[in-house]
């Protein structure tokens, strides 16, 4: 491995490109084309940095790999960067859908143009600080700074009822991210240090674990978003521009999850294991309750915005079955539902950048005149309601056949999901692309253009190969995962006979 | 092995240089592709079939790692046994006629290379389906038949019942995935592993074990066995999940003919005879095959009886055809299930093709109420409807008379309850049968014209293409099962099969059914030629008496016609609950419980705290003077008790 401190400058890569653009002066007109292609360049520069994250990553090892450390606020609480299995990915997925966000809004956003790339070169520093970050307050700082760009993208960039849906959006987030501090605070007067693969190490009373526990679900459970604080999505979704939508589904919501694995599950166990049947719980009533009302949206971007929601309490699930098949299942999900929820966003996008309208029963027909726009929306809706052979497919078997060795209740319920996914999908399919195109404004409608199609090229790719050859990503998560269980198991053990012993 | 492998991949290349280069290549070139390609794959079916089949030996291409996530090793692989190459004859042969078929039947329609691709597509995905070496390729070679069946029943998208169709197949078909997935993981709880010859191997010694399934304690391999035969039920179109076939109809003749004719829906037939080392271990699912697969039988042949559209007609009888192939199964005459699969392949496509060619000479009219008297216009139609009819019927050397009468012989030989439920059943079904054929013949060419001057100027024979395909279909109708029977069936079948089908030795009917009275014997063929008397005194020598009947017995016909009212009672229990509580969730449950409670209510009470804050500012200097007084009073007390405490 060369001395290169790779995970920094794929951090903070982009805050120097958003740094650039802050510097342009010059026309409107001028400023707005070279902020586009300072951020497109940065991005891309970036991503090929991640990849060589992937190239350089031992798979047969469980430990954090790239770590970098450096002294920074206090005692115990300091810089420190690494990723295992678990959120190399996640840095991969930041770093892709960053530049197809900038590239599909190259010319759907025309006010603002230079603080719009700021702000989206800023989230992924942000983003990437989130699943690079292996110290608690460092973690914090990346998570709570992610909020600020897309409470600015939704509040300035958004739709009619932006203001409501952004704080609404505050409003959840806050919540949590208070009792997250809190819990942080409590976990450094307890151990001394914020360091994650020390905090790993040591034990919290069962008592602490649950109060720390629930302190830090109410922070993520908003993120994933688990049921009943899930209805920020929809509004959130609904009023951001496309790309906010994409970063939003994509990679935000998996900051939950990715929460669940790194501090509730390892540093918390005992707890995590007392805790199961809620988070079952609420996720099989997202799946079913979601769905249904995904059902009768009327409105494109809150239907995919409520399919999320069901989507990610598969992940959940997952994640909390503790057993390899449900956790990699989740963490494929992860990826893979990031892929498709993004395409799915940027689906839309394509025809309200034509016809700037959200609803439904605006469309129909459109299949008449958009041959190549309906190939990859049929494609990208298959693999929503997880057809074999897509991503989508991989992760929901892995899940359900891991939950199903735990709890065949939860695989009954969660597979209903399954048949529900593929009502609300495929009704939604074909309200707005088939049928006789009869209403007037979509006559003149036409199909994509070349970057149009670019930008879903790599999305393509990735969601059949995802599909059919997904062992390249199975792979690198196996130790990881396979480290996690034993870990958490070994804890619970040890919790046990702590609690025998106490009796 | 490279034309083993072959035969799966040739198709798929077909579909995507049709589908997604159709634009260059044109109608012509899209069609020549993949009617070429499928042609190939057809013809290295019957070499397999030679290899594999006749030579017994069986292969396996191992492709590539597909899941891998610690005990769970599931691979892409192509197995090629005896039961396999069966299926790859079918597959392959009708699939191959029906493209060249659909030249002459898509002539000037607008999106040639979109269906000849959606074909050749579906065609793979059935090949990987009986290919499958694994539960969970199967379930992909499923799924993927189901979405092609779904473009194709949708393929006319601009017709709301087409689109309706389609959706109605893809989820009816889901709820019996949702059976199917479940099974899948029980395998893999139980088993550990998800390959066939794993899952096979070590079923006897999972007999009689039971495993906590829900709330309760059940046999685990008659569990998985109920849970795939749920999947089975949706594909396959058995009551209760049947209701998306004859709707299905909505889709271009040709696809009815392949998929919900001889192919698609006999995959869950597939599924059952494959998973014969499963179920041979778990009698009461098979009691629950057989009682399912017979009351389809009947229930469907019922219907059909008072449908008046052509393909719908042939879609009932599908149906209940394929509940013959259910039973067979259920008794465990796996052979004789496969062998009616085998020639209901040729015949049931045969019919749909020349319904195909009737509503192509009658400018698309598929009521046949508003047909009659086309007989002498296109002959050689005429005969083949009646081939077809004929062997469906089970008349004697036609195709269906060997396996038909196998079926039910099998059941009558399997000594049961069930057996006597299903062998009585069928008989009557096999009466119902013959009079729908020939009430479907009667009306359709015999009488007097029903159309409009201007259709029956343009009646006309179908082009040559067609007819060809047509009577290649017809030869099969009449010979396939003279020719299969001893193979299939017979004296040498235990040989054929080797290890692909397994019979336990105490429930081998087969043996028994070639034993049973002759009366057992002669009763379908009697009952069948009873049933077209029937037909033909109705709708031939007293035209009128339909009528009068339908009046008569309003009630029961209307019972018949409206198709014992599934449908209606399915939009009534589940559609429409289903909308509503979506509705109800989204307005009541995330409008006013979680929103109402939850931002909206704490924005609200933020905003009236705010405006009672505003009230405070008054502007006037003294108001925040005495403010900060009182405030600084506060502290110093705070201060001083805290201290001094």
């Amino acid at each position: 491995m060369s001395d290169l401190p790779l995970l920094s400058l794929i951090t903070f890569l982009p805050l120097v490109g958003s740094a650039f653009i802050l510097l342009i002066r010059g026309e409107a007109e001028v400023v707005a084309r070279n902020a586009r292609n300072v951020a497109l360049f940065t991005s891309l520069f970036v991503f090929g940095f991640s990849i060589l994250l992937w190239t350089g990553f031992d798979s047969a090892s469980a430990a954090f790999q790239f770590e970098e450390r450096a002294d920074w606020i206090a005692e115990g609480i300091g810089y420190h960067m690494g990723v295992d299995g678990i959120s190399m990915l996640l840095v991969l997925l930041t770093t892709l859908l960053t530049p197809i966000c900038v590239l599909s809004s190259w010319i759907a956003i025309e006010a603002r143009v230079k603080e719009y790339m700021i702000a989206f070169l800023v989230m992924e520093t942000m983003m990437v600080g989130v699943f690079s970050s292996l110290d608690f307050v460092q973690f914090y700082l990346f998570y709570e700074g992610g909020l600020i760009p897309m409470f600015l993208i939704i509040g300035i960039w958004g739709g009619e009822r932006r203001v409501y849906a952004t704080f609404k959006f505050f409003l959840y987030t806050l919540l949590g991210s208070v009792l997250m501090l809190l819990a942080i605070l409590y976990m450094y007067y307890q151990t001394g240090t914020t360091d994650i693969p020390t905090l790993m190490e040591s034990s919290f009373a069962p008592q602490a674990q649950r109060w720390l526990w629930l302190a830090l679900f109410a922070s993520f459970a908003v993120k994933v978003p688990m049921w009943p604080v899930h209805t920020w999505l929809p509004d959130a979704h609904t009023e951001a521009p496309t790309a906010g939508s994409v970063i939003l589904a994509a990679v935000l919501l998996k900051i939950g999850a990715y929460g669940f694995l790194r501090f509730s599950i390892p540093i918390l166990p005992d707890a995590t294991h007392y805790f199961t049947p809620l988070v079952f719980t609420l996720s099989v009533v997202a799946v079913i309750y979601v769905s249904l009302v995904a059902l009768m949206q009327e409105d494109m971007k809150r239907l995919i915005a409520y399919s999320s929601v069901a989507h990610m309490g598969f992940v959940t699930i997952g994640i909390f079955t503790f057993t390899v098949q449900g956790i990699e299942g989740g963490l494929v999900q992860m990826l893979s539902h990031g892929i498709i929820s993004g395409a799915l966003f940027l689906i839309v996008g394509v025809i309200y950048d034509r016809i700037h309208t959200r609803a439904i029963d605006r469309y129909g027909g459109l299949v008449h005149r958009m041959p190549v726009y309906a190939a990859l929306f049929m494609l990208f809706t298959l693999a929503n309601v997880g057809l074999p052979g897509t991503s989508g497919f991989v992760g929901e078997v892995l899940i359900l056949i891991g939950v199903f060795q735990v709890n065949t209740w939860v695989a009954f319920l969660a597979a209903i999901g399954i048949v529900l996914s593929a009502a609300y999908a495929l009704w939604l399919y074909r309200r707005v692309m088939f049928g006789a195109l009869v209403k007037d404004e979509l006559k003149e409608i036409v199909d994509m253009n070349r970057r149009e199609v670019l930008v879903f090229a790599p999305l393509v790719v990735i969601v059949l190969w995802m599909g059919l050859y997904p062992v390249p990503f199975l792979e690198v998560m196996h130790v990881s995962v396979a480290n996690l269980i034993e870990q958490h198991e070994l804890a619970l053990a040890a919790g046990q006979g702590l609690e025998l012993a106490a009796r | 092995m490279l034309q083993l492998t072959a035969i799966v991949f040739l198709p798929l290349l077909g579909a995507i240089l049709a589908g997604l280069f159709g634009r260059f290549i044109g109608n012509r070139g899209a069609q020549l592709v993949t009617c070429g390609l499928l042609t190939l794959s057809a013809l290295l079916s019957l070499f397999a079939f030679v290899e594999v089949g006749l030579g017994g030996r069986t292969v396996t291409v191992e492709l590539f790692t597909w899941l891998d996530s610690e005990t769970l090793q599931v691979s892409w692989a192509l197995r090629f046994d005896q039961l396999t190459v069966v299926m790859l004859i079918v597959v392959t042969m009708i699939s191959a006629l029906v493209h060249w078929y659909s030249i002459g039947y898509m002539a000037g329609d607008p999106g040639i290379p979109r269906f000849f691709a959606y074909l050749s597509l579906f065609t793979f995905f059935m090949l990987m389906l009986v290919t499958a070496d694994n539960f969970l390729q199967l379930y992909f070679g499923w799924e993927g038949v189901g979405l092609c069946s779904y473009f194709l029943i949708g393929f006319w998208y601009d017709r709301p019942a087409a689109n309706a169709a389609a959706i109605k197949a893809f989820i009816v078909n889901r709820v019996g995935d949702f059976g199917f997935a479940l099974g899948i993981f029980a395998i893999f709880l139980a088993f550990n592993t998800l390959d066939f010859d794993a899952v096979f191997g070590a079923a006897p010694a999972m007999a009689g074990k039971t495993f906590h399934f829900l709330s309760w304690e059940l046999d685990i391999v008659t569990t998985i066995c109920v849970l795939l035969f749920i999947g089975a039920m949706g594909k396959s179109a058995q009551l209760g999940l049947h209701t998306w076939l004859p709707d299905a109809m909505e889709g271009p003749t040709p696809v009815s003919a392949l998929i919900h004719a001889a192919t698609m829906v006999t995959a869950g037939v597939y599924l059952v005879v494959r998973c014969s080392p499963l179920f041979e271990y778990a009698p009461i699912a098979l009691v629950l095959v057989t009682v399912v697969g017979a009351t389809t039988a009947i229930v469907t042949a019922s219907i059909g009886l008072v449908q008046n559209d052509i393909k719908r007609v042939i879609a009932y009888s599908t149906c209940s055809q394929l509940g013959y192939m259910f039973f067979a199964a259920g008794v465990s005459a796996y052979s004789a299930a496969i062998f009616h699969l085998f020639t209901h392949g040729f015949f049931k496509a045969l019919l749909f093709l020349g319904a195909g060619s009737v509503i192509h000479a009658m400018s698309d009219e598929q009521d046949m109420r508003k047909m009659g008297g086309i007989a002498k216009l296109i002959p050689i139609t005429y005969v083949l409807m009646w081939v077809g009819s004929l062997a469906l019927a089970g008349m004697p050397f036609f195709a269906g008379f060997f396996s038909k009468d196998m079926v039910l012989e099998a059941a009558y030989a399997a000594g049961s309850g069930v057996g006597e439920y299903a062998f009585y059943l069928g008989l009557v079904a096999a009466a119902f049968t013959g009079f729908y054929s020939w009430r479907l013949i009667f009306m359709t060419f015999h009488g007097r014209a029903r159309a409009g001057e201007a259709v029956m100027v343009h009646v006309h024979e179908a082009p040559r293409s067609m007819t060809i395909t047509n009577i290649l279909l017809a030869v099969g109708a009449i010979f396939s099962g003279w020719l299969a029977v001893d193979l299939l069936v017979g004296e040498g079948r235990a040989e054929f099969w080797g290890s692909s089908i397994l019979v336990l030795e105490a429930n081998d009917v087969i043996e028994a059914a070639h034993q049973v009275p002759l009366w057992v014997k002669a009763s379908p063929t009697v009952i069948g030629i009873l049933g077209i008397l029937l037909a033909w005194h109705m709708y031939v020598r007293r035209p009128a008496l339909p009528g009068k009947l339908a009046a008569v017995h309003r009630e029961a016909y209307l019972f018949l016609l409206n198709k014992w009212y599934f449908d209606e009672l399915y939009d009534r229990a589940l559609v429409r609950p289903a909308m509503a509580l979506g509705r109800t969730l989204w307005r009541g449950g995330d409008g006013r419980v979680i929103d109402g409670l939850g931002p909206d209510g704490v924005a609200g009470q933020v905003l009236a705290m705010a405006r009672r804050a505003t009230a405070l500012q008054s502007g006037y200097l003294y108001h925040y003077a005495f403010a900060m007084l009182f405030g600084v009073a506060a502290l110093v007390t705070w201060y001083l008790v805290s201290v001094g405490g």
